[in-house]
């Protein structure tokens, strides 16, 4: 219960992986929701730094002849918690005294904090940024370009991002992808889910020729550009095999052939369901190579979320499956933001995935299957690529299980079936696809997972992010040009520009910038350099009951292009 | 749109001859103009540019006779820098030359309205110069003693006396100030119409609307120019294109050299203040401040030269009249924030315009004036670091002179194009350094400032091992030299901190050095002097440099002669040291700096004779200077010869082995007057050479020094250098070195003549050392040079360059004595007895301090051995 209750917080402080519980044994299915409470009560501890102190200089001058406290924060909290017990064992006088004396000498304890350029190496380690290509000095497209970023809590992070143009038809892609139960089925999307949808957008005779390309040997025409960041790596091993499984999708489709033009919500539809598909049929088929065998296998047990964008001119399609976000940020007239949300999240908070889920079962099972807001109590986003133990029959997941890699059978989880497991398949991964036509107010797009949504309302995502951009790139220069302005005037005028720009110097990047607010906000949605500095220093094994994974990308729309074309069609 | 901004000129009231016809298309952007007058054929001279320096030029050179002149112009007169020029005219300089240029702009523009009849907007509004620390307000002093002696009138002031002024200042923050009751405002623009339309009526020809597409040049001289309307022959070209003047000179066949760049520049523009500014409020600046404020139609104009100026047009064509560029509020922030705090009662007042205006700016914020090294006939005048008006006039005089007389009537050296060569020419270089050439105009002046950017371009062989040994640098003529080592465990004040106009922080360290040369032995890398070869087949080099320098070069082989190369009226044009290394060739040695103005000097005077080969070997040698009575121990121990005077007299050159290497050019001379040698090794044995050097004379106590203290090392010994105490006005006989000109010896030579009348009449300027006496080395301001000297409290010259003797435990000045007739200022002829009878006083930024005047060296102070160029002076001193 406990662990439930905190995860509707913001700050997700739930231990262990928060989508997908793991049962210790399969027998004592219910325990896992009050797993580890320790942790749990050491957070207002960490959240109140001055009881943090005070008891830190307890112990400092109790135990400095005994250890050699660690300076590292979070370490010393920990500590502070048993030894504060040992603390109270001492005469109530002699601890007096000793704290006095400690006082006369050890001023400030010694607190160990991040300096804001090792804070910045962090938070810019993943950072990417993408500027469409000019021509003759005029960017034509819709699209300007985009920051991404992510900040890793897992270890590794299982959060995913993608970007990437279509080369044969036109638009882009961008797409974040929330992985559970490991990282290999968002790793697997991450690297398949553009091409399949960029073979269903395509007309058939590009397929046609592609085909024969690939039947007599001849080079490829190229599908997408990607656009990675050094650490946005793809598996080598597996390309062979998700080739073929590609090659087979478009066979299919030249052989369907409709003739029709294709429609990008279907595309997108069919790509989602086709890939995640093959994800299923590759884990039952199995492979011969053991090292692929194993991957497939893995990336078929695990999970992942996606949300992906697809900008053509002016029409953007949003297709999400899961609870990651796409935000438009939308500027009024008066210059103030609005968010407009464009994916609606699939969990327990939506009212109407709760119905569809429930219609989808025998009337029998309404109370199993949403059970403390997860799917058959277990799993958070009610839409998911992979996690085939909430997919195939009872018989199929055994089948495989016991076939497949000791690795596998070694595996508590994989082997483990849900409870009230009766009517599968219980998720799918086929997307809600949202059509936006842009208009000249629409000036960027928030692709997030959920590890930003908890921290922050879309409200203070869309105003951090308009006023940056706006802060940065459309700093207008002054003209006096026939007003009336005294020195006076213009000297407030430039000071307050001077100070607006260096606040927002340090991050040159949108998504880096919005990390910076939703791991560093304080209570006054200002940045604090000092909670900064403590979330970004927590030990990997804490780190994950504070924060989520992040992974933002922000798209930004050429508000000029959009304009001008508007006023031609209007 | 064109509108003119500080002029309500008049192109409809005066109607000088050159725009005879049409006076409406001056007020229209129209393509075609149509031109009222054709362009002549040929002209004796072309000038190019109609801004102030070039109408400037064309004036004096019409009032020097000259009349066959056409001035092109690209847009229309004034309309370039010109146009938006501020328009102060401050005399407020640190170079003595600049000082005069800027007294003579003053007085030529206060007059030029009733010569002209044109109005000028002259107006005498004196300027203060404030001082916010107490080092600006040495800085301050120091000019101020300067210019007392020009008989500029000014005054060191108290804050409080600022405030009368001024109604406007805020004075809280000031330690001091400095009124000059002479300084003058006017309109640049109007100024520049007025001295073309004076030029005009001598007969000079204007053109507008014509621009120079290159100039035309054979065999090395100018032969005309070639315009957008024809071409026009002509004997002078005179490159006065501002901003413009660097692509200009790089479009002739033979490129012409020209290193400035553009920066931005803004200035501030008011509407008037409520009770209106009167038009004679003195002209602020505010240097620690960054700002220079004056009056302007009611309101105040000002503008500044901010830290991180922005270079502008570097990679190729501005416009061809400047047209309002960008205004960059945002950049002005800290001028305005300045200009609020020094006039907070201006909050109120409203904005008229920023405006921007590209200024020029040259590597060492010093204009360029003077010939080019490459072109006979092609002169420049431009690079004036944004004090254009200030300087128009007097740099216009003194070019006119120069093409007229052959050479001005003042050393302009510190100006002359020849002190920059090709390697000051690169984009990259031009654009780093004015970025510190521009706020330079405004910081503290210190003694012994070096420039950051723009650095380690010529380096010797030896840089990183000398670098890693400490080694500070400083740079001249893009060679880095080292300064003085800072010995391990030492750590210096931040660069920040060490500038100080009082004892420096290496003061100790350059002691131990002097000390070591004294004493031990020190190794100096001096691979940045110029070096040249002159050889022939026959006799036709010795027969060239006796003709060109004034000692006898017909020494036996292996012989070295100081000898100066004097001009007509017997003036200095270099100072070297040169080796006959056998029969046909010569080996000289000059100042780092001379590398173009000699090469330029003897390729003029040189016959064009195929088997005259002169040949630049700067580059194939470094050159170590071992000084210290150590250094024959040293030198015998790796060349197992005999390195005694008696095996190897002073002033002699061998070729011998050193350590491994072979080749290598030994010279017994210093050049500080202590026992030492030189060595001229070709670079590929430096190393090897420099590494046996130091292991052989680690026992010896060797170490490495600097030029800090080679430059005490020759004050205290009375050395002269070229550039700093010598230059193309001082003759052999003003400072004492007769011996080394060969007057008896019945041959001609460059400057005889003048040498004979002045042996016959006296010199009326003599060079003294000066031994402060009452001056505190660790408390009282330290001398630097142009101090003014007095003599029984009467001015008599002023100091050329200046050092701390660690010998003496003084400091010495050098510097010049002249004698001023007491009623008419005339020259008089100073004899040794005048020198000798008077009491002196050196002017530390207006701090008297008492000092002995000597004609000669303490020569038996120093030495333990005599040699050969001391017998020669104790002979000379004996007569």
């Amino acid at each position: 219960m406990l662990a439930a209750s905190c995860c509707e917080r913001r700050m997700c402080v739930c231990p262990g992986p928060r989508r997908i519980a793991i049962p210790v044994r399969s027998s004592r299915l219910p325990v896992f929701s009050d797993a580890m409470p320790a942790p749990t009560q050491l957070f207002p501890l960490i959240r109140n730094c001055e009881i943090g102190r005070i008891y830190s200089t307890v112990c400092h001058c109790h135990h400095k002849h005994l250890c050699c406290l660690s300076p590292h924060l979070a370490h010393s909290h920990l500590r502070c918690a048993s030894q504060k017990k040992l603390a109270t064992l001492c005469s109530p006088k002699e601890n007096f005294n000793q704290f006095i004396h400690a006082r006369s000498y050890v001023s400030t304890p010694q607190r160990f904090y991040l300096t804001p350029p090792q804070v910045n190496s962090i938070l810019k380690a993943n950072e990417y940024s993408f500027k469409v290509p000019e021509f003759d000095g005029k960017n034509v497209s819709s699209v300007l370009g985009f920051d991404s970023n992510q900040l890793p809590a897992n270890a590794p992070i299982e959060d995913r991002r993608s970007a990437a143009t279509c080369l044969q038809t036109r638009g882009m892609l961008l797409g974040v992808f929330d992985g559970h139960a490991g990282c290999a089925c968002a790793q697997a999307v991450s690297e398949r889910l553009f091409y399949y949808i960029a073979v269903s957008l395509l007309p058939h005779e590009t397929l046609l020729e592609i085909e024969n390309a690939v039947e007599s040997g001849r080079a490829l025409l190229p599908i997408l550009q990607w656009h990675k960041h050094p650490n946005d790596y793809f598996s080598k091993e597996a390309s062979k095999l998700y080739f073929n499984s590609l090659r087979t999708y478009w066979q299919e489709l030249i052989d369907l052939n409709t003739g029709e033009t294709t429609d990008v919500k279907e595309a997108l539809i069919n790509a989602f369901k086709r890939l995640d598909n093959d994800i299923s049929l590759e884990a039952q088929v199995g492979d011969p190579n053991s090292f692929l065998n194993y991957l497939v296998l893995r990336v078929a047990f695990s999970g992942a979320t996606a949300c992906v964008a697809h900008v053509d001119g002016f029409d953007l399609h949003v297709a999400n499956t899961g609870d990651s976000r796409a935000m438009l940020g939308v500027q009024e007239e008066d210059g103030s933001w609005s968010a407009v949300a464009l994916s609606s999240d699939h969990n327990a908070q939506n009212e109407s995935e709760i119905e569809r889920v429930k219609l989808e079962h025998p009337k029998s099972e309404e109370k199993s299957v949403v059970k403390q807001d997860r799917l058959l109590g277990l799993l958070m986003p009610f839409r998911a690529f992979g996690d085939v133990k909430f997919k195939w029959s009872i018989e199929l997941q055994k089948r495989v299980v016991e076939s497949g890699p000791d690795q596998l059978n070694d595996n508590e989880y994989t082997k483990f079936i849900p409870p009230n497991y009766h009517t599968p398949p219980y998720l799918t991964a086929e997307p809600e696809v949202v059509h936006h036509r842009l208009r000249p107010q629409d000036k960027f797009l928030v692709l997030a997972t959920d590890g930003l949504w908890e921290t922050m309302h879309r409200q203070d995502v869309v105003r951090i992010v308009g006023e940056y951009l706006t802060g940065v790139h459309h700093q207008q220069p002054i003209a006096v040009g026939g007003y009336k302005v005294t020195l006076g005037q213009m000297h407030g005028l430039l000071t307050e520009r001077r100070a607006r720009i260096s606040s927002v110097f340090e991050d040159q990047n949108a998504a880096t910038h919005l990390i910076r607010h939703a791991v560093g906000n304080n209570e006054f949605g200002t940045v604090d350099h000092e909670r900064l500095s403590k979330m970004l220093s927590l030990p990997e094994e804490l780190a994950r009951m504070y924060r989520d994974d992040i992974t933002i990308i922000v798209v930004q729309f050429n508000s000029h292009v959009v304009g001008a074309c508007q006023n031609e069609e209007f | 749109m064109f509108f003119r901004l500080l002029s309500d000129v008049q192109w409809r009231t005066v109607r000088p001859r050159w725009r005879s016809k049409s006076s409406s298309q001056h007020t229209t952007t129209s393509v075609a103009d149509p031109q009222p007058i054709s362009l002549p054929a040929q002209a004796q001279v072309v000038i190019c540019g109609g801004g102030i320096i070039g109408t400037s030029v064309a004036y004096h050179l019409s009032k020097l006779g000259w009349k066959d002149i056409v001035l092109l112009e690209q847009g229309r007169l004034a309309a370039g820098s010109t146009r938006f020029c501020a328009g102060i005219v401050s005399t407020v300089r640190h170079l003595s030359i600049e000082l005069k240029m800027a007294d003579y702009s003053n007085k030529l523009y206060q007059q030029l309205e009733q010569e002209t009849g044109i109005k000028t907007g002259y107006v005498k509004t004196g300027s203060i110069s404030l001082a916010q620390t107490q080092d600006r307000l040495i800085s301050l002093k120091r000019i101020a003693s300067r210019l007392s002696v020009m008989g500029i009138p000014c005054q060191i002031m108290a804050p409080k006396q600022v405030a009368h002024l001024h109604p406007l200042i805020n004075i809280h923050d000031l330690v001091g100030a400095m009124y000059v009751p002479d300084d003058a405002v006017v309109s640049s623009a109007d100024v520049s119409l007025a001295l073309a339309s004076a030029a005009s009526r001598k007969g000079v020809q204007i053109h507008e609307r014509t621009s120079i597409s290159h100039v035309m040049v054979q065999k090395g001289c100018v032969t005309g120019v070639e315009t957008d309307r024809g071409p026009i022959e002509c004997q002078y070209f005179v490159n006065c294109a501002g901003q413009w003047a660097y692509e200009l000179g790089l479009s002739n066949e033979e490129p012409v050299s020209i290193p400035l760049h553009a920066c931005e520049h803004f200035y501030l523009l008011t509407r008037p203040l409520k009770k209106p500014l009167e038009s004679n409020t003195p002209t602020i600046a505010d240097p620690d401040g960054r700002i220079y404020i004056r009056s302007w139609q009611g309101g105040i104009l000002s503008g500044g030269f901010e830290k991180n100026p922005k270079p502008i047009f570097t990679e190729g064509r501005n416009q061809l009249e400047i047209q309002n560029l960008h205004e960059d509020w945002d950049h002005f922030e800290p001028l305005l924030s300045s200009l609020l705090r020094r006039m907070p009662g201006l909050e109120a007042l409203e904005i008229m315009q920023l405006v921007n205006c590209p200024e020029s700016f040259t590597p060492d914020m010093r204009c360029i004036m003077g010939e080019s090294p490459t072109v006979q006939g092609y002169f420049v005048l431009a690079g004036m670091n944004s004090a254009g008006v200030s300087f128009g006039g007097g740099a216009g005089k003194y070019l006119a002179e120069w093409l007229v007389n052959g050479r001005p009537a003042e050393n302009v050296w510190p100006l002359d194009l020849k002190r920059f060569g090709a390697l000051q020419s690169s984009r990259t270089f031009l654009r780093h350094r004015v970025m510190e050439v521009m706020p330079l105009i405004y910081d503290l002046k210190v003694p012994r400032w070096d420039f950051q950017t723009g650095r380690q371009l010529r380096t010797s062989p030896l840089y990183d091992r000398l670098d890693a040994q400490g080694a500070r640098w400083m740079e001249k003529h893009g060679f880095e030299r080292p300064k003085y080592f800072v010995p391990p465990g030492k750590d210096l004040l931040a660069l920040d901190q060490s500038k100080t106009f009082y004892k420096p922080d290496w003061f100790d360290i350059v002691g131990s050095e002097v000390k070591c040369c004294k004493e031990a032995v020190c190794v100096i890398d001096m691979s940045s002097f110029t070096k040249f070869e002159i050889s022939s087949t026959g006799d036709q080099a010795l027969e060239v440099l006796q003709y060109l320098f004034s000692n006898d070069l017909d020494v036996p082989v292996g012989h070295i002669v100081h000898t100066g190369m004097l001009n007509e009226t017997g003036g200095y044009e270099n100072d070297c040291s040169i080796a006959r290394l056998n029969k046909r060739s010569f080996f000289m040695i000059s100042p780092t700096d001379q590398q173009v103005h000699c090469w330029a000097w003897l390729k003029k005077h040189m016959p064009n004779d195929s088997n005259l080969l002169l040949e630049d070997v700067t580059w194939k040698y470094t050159a170590l200077n071992l000084i210290g009575p150590r250094a024959v121990d040293v030198l015998s121990e790796l060349s197992y010869a005999p390195m005694t005077p008696e095996h190897f007299p002073s002033l002699f050159c061998k070729e011998m082995s050193v350590g491994y290497a072979n080749g290598i050019r030994v010279m017994s001379m210093t050049h500080t007057g202590e026992p030492g040698f030189m060595l001229y090794i070709p670079i590929e044995y430096a190393l090897h050479v420099y590494n046996e050097l130091m292991s052989v004379g680690q026992k010896y106590g060797i170490r490495n020094t600097g030029y800090y203290a080679l430059r005490s090392l020759r004050i205290e010994k009375f050395f002269a250098f070229w550039g700093q105490d010598l230059d193309t006005f001082t003759t052999p006989l003003e400072c004492g070195r007769e011996f080394r000109v060969k007057l008896d010896k019945g041959m001609d030579f460059i400057g005889r003549d003048a040498l004979m009348q002045q042996k016959q009449d006296g010199v009326c300027k003599r060079f003294t050392m000066f031994i402060l006496e009452d001056h505190d080395t660790d408390l009282d301001l330290w001398p630097w040079w142009g101090e003014p000297i007095y003599r029984n409290g009467r001015y008599v010259g002023k100091t050329t360059s200046s050092a701390y003797s660690y010998t003496l435990e003084r400091h010495v000045c050098l510097g010049f004595v002249q004698n001023f007739d007491e009623e008419t200022g005339e020259a008089l002829v100073v004899t040794p007895d005048f020198i000798n009878r008077g009491e002196y006083e050196i002017d530390i930024a207006g701090q008297r301090f008492q000092a002995k005047a000597k004609l000669y060296p303490f020569s038996s102070l120093f030495t333990q051995r005599r040699r050969k160029d001391e017998m020669e002076l104790s002979g000379y001193h004996g007569k």
